[in-house]
């Protein structure tokens, strides 16, 4: 009996502490993202890649908050108050590598590529002349590695929109390139349905960037 | 219920609460009293932290106990950890940051150098810019002619930098000495590197106080990094009325290895009867050239690197002689190169790098020159006029060089590195003029260590030595050599450069046996630079004493001894600035120099200023490209002020003296070239074609490099170049695939 009540007292403690760990992880996933449709300037965001950095190095096996603080610091990178593209960039990569080293699915690393594009992106941004060769390629080939493990991904297709969107017509960029590509990302959004956590982010943009493509 | 378990559900509980009672923990990130917004504090392990403010200040609430870590990280610092008992008391912390020295946010060694390559850093001049400066020719030498502190020197080859001779400046590749990077020269007029800017990937162009890991030379080092692997597989060709060329680069599957063949050959002999030449050609220019390579990185990040290239080159011309009205001088010059250089770079682990090179050089030139009458007969002379009897002459310079080089590093945590190794020359030089047979070997040697010391990112020191053993003079030296850079702001940065540089004498100077030393030079070099949104300031100041140097003494008619009582001084100041950004696809760069040098040296009696070096040089060099015409137009304008010239014969006494002295006119120059890039960013395209065209000193404006005199010294008459303009058409072809787009294509 009293083994037994023992066994028993130590099943709910077990339980309730497994239970909150998943609920406490969920909840704390749930607010922050929430905190990304109002973060607007580099220090909303660079606080908020904090947070989610901080739950990730608590969690360790979860990729998605490596991820998001990832995704937080390159949403910062597009802007100009961002001084220091290649600090951010290499801040971002690193994020990149522990969410690669936690993601199991083929899936899962093709979002974190997504990322890895984004900041080569901006790294090569900073002299597009003189850093095409390297930044821009790596770019090219983050999107190209991506696709190969998860073909329906419809950001890497925005991303590849926007991409030729920002290149000049007379270097085989322009809208109208750009144009069958958003809408094919258009079209995979639609049938996208994410996992609870899961990244869904790109459709609004991909529809304002089409905008502008007419 | 059992009562120990009624115990342990009560402690459960009461564990429970005392969790849920919350205490605040707060402070300030601070590094050298400066706060850190944006830093990250964690409780490790746990979903609690914040992020720190634009004071550096922070705040947060947990309702963790007991010994827990704190973990506050910012980009650009190293991570602290601080131990903290929590309990209900609230906790106050005062979090000093120590900065993390990275390539990107530290202070680099500038004083003295243009660092140029596809490094993160902004670059000064890389590949595409150096084929891309009107009137360079794609030749490295003359774009580095548009960068202060080097003189528009058209009679020679070679760079003149801040007062010295071309002989000063030596080029290194991959960090081995190339002995003729040049073809060789006929008298007053310059010749082409032999290397293509699209071999490197990195140039440091060092104009003063460079690093004790190079040697024997008095003024500056030029230093190539050829590349690494290529990016693709690909055929190219070169077709123009002056060169045609074919070549292949071809890269292994796995991207591991490569190797490439290259042929051209060039002939002048279309050009030259389009084109009017001064010199009566006798034999038109042509040169074959062949280079191969491969390279293979190693299974640790290493690599391994080589490179041939052979050529072989024959001209002959006719120019009217100077101590007569009918009689022609004709100079003929067969040369033959053969060049290699291999190198091995391998990470050994734990912090330790290894750079091992190799390299043989083998140049023979065989000159010849023959005084000639109307109908290009040779003339003889009586041993009366040995003036006239010394121009004719057969010089057969058989150079030979083989050498050996290891440099150990070992990083010391962060940017901090020491270096230390050794080089082997061998030089086995054999002059023949005439019948006269001079042999010259040359075991150089030498022992080098430098430590690059990193204090904070903002302070940085580069100590280093170098000792040096030459056989055929018998002497050695030790050149220490000091630079440390002071990052001043965010933008702007402080250099200081003092260093020893020793020369062993040229050539021809230890054809008579004499008991002759190195030569040196003493540099100090103040620099400021400023880079900031692809703008470049940079300023330098600098002074340097010439030591030792090698003065002639005149024995008989074009016979000297040899000796190190010469002397000298050079200081200046140089300017750079360079903008990338204010205009669109618009690029240009602005240099200035100024000098104050003399010299006692060679055959001037007393101190002068050198006659290759203008007080005053600048350069505007623009490039602007057009998306919409797919093509790229250049304008360089180059001036420099007049140069010193002399007479200068032996007395009766067999002293030197001034027999005539002057100054040239100015020097100007502008030159244009444009490229046309019809399938420049077409992802698809299989084949690549460029068409470039150029012309150099477009307005005609008459350049005097000096002048040459009459043995009397009666007649003197201006060097210039064979041609006023120089014109350029080419066509360059390259087939290879990118197949970086075409996943993405046929997912579409």
């Amino acid at each position: 009996m009293k083994k037994y009540l023992i066994f028993l007292f130590a099943a709910i403690v077990l339980h309730t502490l497994a239970f909150s760990q998943s609920e406490k992880y969920e909840g704390a996933m749930k607010t922050n993202l929430a905190l990304f449709d109002s973060a607007k300037t580099v220090e909303d965001f660079t606080k908020l890649a904090n947070t989610f950095e901080r739950i990730g190095e608590a969690e360790k096996t979860q990729w998605l908050p490596y991820y998001y603080a990832a995704l937080a610091l390159s949403t910062a990178g597009w802007m100009p108050a961002l001084a220091d593209k290649d600090a951010n960039a290499d801040r971002t990569n690193a994020l990149c590598d522990k969410a690669d080293a936690a993601a199991v699915t083929d899936a899962d690393k093709a979002e974190i590529l997504a990322i890895r594009n984004m900041a080569a992106t901006q790294q090569m941004l900073v002299d597009p002349q003189t850093r095409f060769m390297s930044y821009g390629i790596a770019a090219g080939q983050d999107l190209q590695k991506a696709l190969k493990l998860d073909p329906n991904n419809p950001r890497l297709y925005y991303l590849q929109g926007a991409s030729l969107f920002g290149t000049p017509v007379q270097y085989g960029g322009g809208k109208d390139k750009a144009k069958p590509v958003f809408e094919k990302a258009l079209e995979l959004y639609k049938q996208q349905n994410p996992k609870e956590l899961y990244p869904g982010w790109g459709q609004k943009q991909t529809e304002e960037m089409l905008a502008q493509c007419q | 219920m059992n009562r120990k378990a009624l115990i342990f559900l009560f402690l459960i509980i009461v564990a429970r609460e005392a969790a849920l009672s919350q205490s605040v923990i707060m402070g300030k990130v601070l590094c050298k009293k400066q706060p850190i917004p944006g830093a990250s504090i964690t409780l490790k392990d746990t979903y609690d932290g914040t992020t720190s403010d634009s004071s550096g200040n922070f705040k947060f609430i947990t309702s963790e106990k007991g010994e827990h870590l704190l973990v506050i990280t910012a980009v650009g610092y190293k991570m602290s950890e601080q131990k903290v008992t929590i309990s209900n008391q609230p906790i106050e912390l005062g979090i000093e940051l120590k900065e993390e020295v990275t390539e990107l946010n530290a202070v680099t060694i500038t004083a003295g150098t243009f660092e140029a390559g596809d490094k993160k850093r902004a670059a000064v001049l890389n590949s595409i810019d150096v084929a891309t400066t009107a009137g360079s020719n794609a030749d490295i030498s003359a774009a580095l002619k548009t960068l202060p502190g080097t003189q528009q020197v058209g009679e020679q080859e070679g760079l003149f930098v801040r007062g010295g001779a071309g002989y000063e400046t030596k080029q290194f590749i991959d960090g081995n000495l190339v002995n003729n990077p040049y073809f060789t020269s006929v008298p007053d007029i310059a010749s082409r590197g032999r290397f293509s800017p699209f071999l490197f990937k990195g140039t440091v162009f060092s104009t003063g106080g460079y690093s004790a890991l190079y040697g024997q030379a008095l003024s500056s080092v030029l230093l190539l990094e050829s590349i690494d692997l290529p990016e693709k597989s690909e055929i190219d060709a070169t077709i123009s009325p002056l060169v045609v060329g074919l070549g292949t680069q071809q890269l292994a599957k796995n991207k591991k290895s490569s190797y490439g063949i290259n042929y051209s050959y060039v002939n002048v002999g279309l050009y030259f009867s389009l084109i009017k030449q001064t010199p009566d050609y006798f034999k038109m220019p042509q040169f074959h050239n062949g280079d191969a390579n491969f390279r293979i990185k190693t299974k640790n990040g290493g690599m391994i690197k080589y490179y041939t290239t052979f050529a072989f080159g024959d001209l002959g011309l006719r120019r009217p002689d100077i101590d007569s009205d009918y009689l022609k001088d004709a100079f003929s010059l067969k040369n033959n190169n053969w060049y290699n250089n291999l190198t091995y770079k391998e990470n050994l682990g734990k912090g330790w790098k290894m750079n091992l090179g190799a390299s043989f050089s083998t140049n023979l030139d065989k000159i010849q020159q023959q005084v000639q009458d109307k109908t290009n007969l040779p003339k003889q002379f009586p041993s009366s006029q040995f003036w006239m009897n010394s121009k004719n002459f057969s010089f057969h310079n058989l150079q030979n060089l083989s050498l050996g080089r290891a440099v150990i590093e070992k990083s010391l945590g962060g940017l901090s590195a020491i270096r230390f190794g050794g080089e082997y020359w061998y030089s086995d030089y054999r002059p023949k003029f005439n019948d006269t047979l001079y042999m010259q070997i040359d075991n150089y040697t030498a022992a080098f260590a430098e430590g690059s010391i990193y204090l904070s990112k903002n302070l940085a020191a580069q100590v280093g030595a170098r000792f040096e053993h030459s056989s055929i003079i018998n002497r050695s030296d030790i050149a220490p050599r000091i630079s440390l850079a002071y990052k001043a702001g965010k933008r702007s940065q402080l250099s200081v450069a003092y260093g020893i540089f020793y020369q062993k004498p040229e050539s021809q100077q230890l054809y008579v046996p004499s008991m002759l030393g190195f030569t040196k030079a003493i540099h100090y070099v103040l620099d400021y630079q400023r880079i900031y949104n692809q703008r470049t300031l940079r300023v330098e100041a600098y002074y340097k004493k010439y030591e030792d140097l090698i003065k002639q003494m005149p024995v008989s008619y074009n016979y000297y001894d040899y000796n190190n009582a010469g002397s000298g001084y050079a200081k200046g100041i140089d300017l750079f600035f360079r903008d990338k950004k204010t205009i669109k696809d618009f690029d240009y760069w602005i240099s200035y120099s100024y000098i104050d040098t003399k010299r006692e040296y060679l055959n001037y009696p007393v101190p002068l200023q050198p006659s290759f070096v203008a007080n005053h040089t600048a350069s505007i060099v623009t490039k602007k490209f057009f998306t919409d015409l797919k093509a790229g137009f250049n304008a360089t304008y180059s001036w420099a002020s007049g140069r010193p010239y002399y007479n200068i014969l032996p007395d009766a006494n067999n002293k030197f003296y001034i027999a005539d002295q002057g100054k040239t006119i100015d020097y100007n120059s502008l030159s244009f070239s444009a490229e046309w890039v019809p399938s420049v960013g077409n992802t698809k395209a299989k084949s690549f074609l460029v068409l470039f065209a150029t012309v150099s000193n477009l307005l005609g404006s008459n350049q005097v490099y000096g002048y040459n005199y009459s043995y009397n010294g009666f007649i003197k008459s201006p060097i210039m170049p064979p041609a006023k303009r120089f014109y350029f058409v080419g066509l360059f072809l390259s087939w290879g695939v990118d197949r970086s787009q075409d996943a993405i294509n046929n997912n579409l």
